[in-house]
């Protein structure tokens, strides 16, 4: 009977398994890389918005408190987006002619919300609250990076499940006393930080051993 | 449903799914997009494009969004100022320090960007052309009773606008009680001081009006 495979099958079926293993690899560090780029975690990328709203110009350059504006981040899930009657409450009075808000007064006049784009938008299976990570002394940097160098607005940090783990698992590497959460230009060096958060995972009851379980973000 | 930008939740992983070749089953986003409202979400149920329904005319609220007024406050002083048409002379509530501290923080957050720190009307938003506002310590302002400046809050005055929806009624109490300390503070005697103060001040015998507090 004579040979069904020729002898170069050999080499062949050892190389397709090589092939196989390595693209198996490729396929994988692909995936992850892919997983990690902006493409899919929108890092630092600008949405386009009605209204190119600076927030440096408002927070660093006219000291607004991140409040005044996002007004239930202190006591609601929700930061709270400022309807227009907050936005013309000064421009009412100041650039009452700049065409670049035009669509600022379009919108009181016509009563109709500006349609902003959402910069970060979390799964809608995840239960996200600012409202505890306020009152436990979570500051809006620690998420949303410096706004108050953003003179348009994008998101800093992936939010995917791994990076919120890091806090959750160890939050005293970010933990602030209350009075420094809305101070955008706090900076700690990294002892301080991390001898005050344990002080402060203790004072403000931050329960560490539970932050990890689903049911905290998860319903 | 819009998609805003910022959210491919699986689509990128769609793709690098089927480049690796693993995963094919499974990968939808249903889950990530539920049948639910984010707050403020747009919706293509409603005509005006709102999740967020208006309110009907006439609805009463289950429980006051505005918050409850604490135990003995008259609701209508707490809720507007007013009691059978005069502006109140006291807050509705007993005042102690915790209410001036939570007072002069959220005169920081809303008041100060057009007031100023010290209330004398020169905050950074007018320095950048508001119409200024008067200091409070003016006798004009000094002499007006304590629920003048919750109904100017609640309800706007001037090119103020309301900051009703911004700051709730108990703020509001301790915004107007922590003016009363921003009054005192430029009017105070150098004799009420107590004695560790008065040895931090400068002169002697001058009253604590500090120089160029005055209107301009």
């Amino acid at each position: 009977m004579p040979q069904i495979f020729h002898p170069s099958a050999n080499t062949l079926s050892r190389l397709s398994i090589l092939v196989a293993l390595v693209a198996a690899a490729g396929s994988v560090t692909i995936f992850y890389l892919i997983m990690r780029s902006p493409y899919q975690t929108q890092v630092k990328v600008i949405p386009t918005q009605p209204i190119p709203f600076p927030h440096e110009h408002h927070v660093r350059g006219l000291g607004l408190d991140c409040r005044y504006c996002h007004t239930s981040v202190e006591e609601s899930s929700f930061a709270g987006l400022p309807p227009t009657h907050t936005c013309m409450t000064c421009h009412s009075q100041i650039w009452t002619k700049a065409p670049m808000l035009e669509p600022v007064r379009q919108s009181l006049a016509s009563k109709k919300p500006i349609h902003w784009q959402r910069v970060h938008n979390l799964p809608d299976f995840v239960y996200f609250n600012h409202s505890i990570h306020v009152q436990k002394g979570v500051g809006c940097a620690s998420c949303h990076g410096p706004v108050q160098k953003m003179s348009l607005t994008w998101k800093d940090q992936p939010m995917n499940m791994e990076w919120c783990l890091t806090c959750h698992q160890k939050p005293e590497a970010h933990l602030r006393e209350k009075r420094d959460v809305f101070n955008m230009e706090y900076s700690p060096s990294e002892e301080e930080q991390l001898s005050l958060g344990k002080d402060l995972v203790r004072r403000n009851n931050v329960p560490v051993d539970r932050m990890s379980n689903c049911s905290v973000c998860h319903r | 449903m819009n998609r805003p930008m910022g959210r491919r939740p699986a689509r990128a992983g769609c793709w690098a799914a089927a480049l690796a070749l693993v995963g094919l089953s499974g990968c939808r986003e249903a889950m990530y997009q539920q049948p639910r409202y984010d707050p403020l979400e747009a919706s293509t149920f409603f005509d005006d494009g709102l999740s967020s329904r208006p309110m009907l005319p006439g609805v009463v609220p289950h429980e006051d969004p505005r918050g409850a007024p604490p135990s003995g406050a008259d609701e209508d002083v707490f809720y507007t100022g007013w009691k059978s048409g005069r502006l109140a002379e006291e807050v509705p509530f007993p005042v102690d320090r915790d209410l001036l501290v939570r007072g002069k923080e959220r005169f920081g957050i809303y008041c100060t960007p057009c007031h100023g720190l010290s209330g004398d009307g020169r905050g950074v938003i007018v320095r950048r052309g508001f119409p200024q506002p008067p200091p409070y310590y003016s006798p004009e302002l000094r002499k007006q009773p304590i629920g003048h400046f919750f109904d100017v809050m609640t309800r706007g005055y001037g090119v103020m606008y309301s900051y009703a929806s911004r700051i709730k009624p108990r703020d509001r109490w301790a915004i107007a009680a922590y003016i009363r300390v921003l009054q005192l503070s430029q009017h105070a005697e150098v004799t009420t001081l107590p004695e560790a103060d008065r040895a931090k001040l400068p002169g002697e015998g001058s009253t604590g009006e500090a120089a160029g507090r005055k209107q301009p």
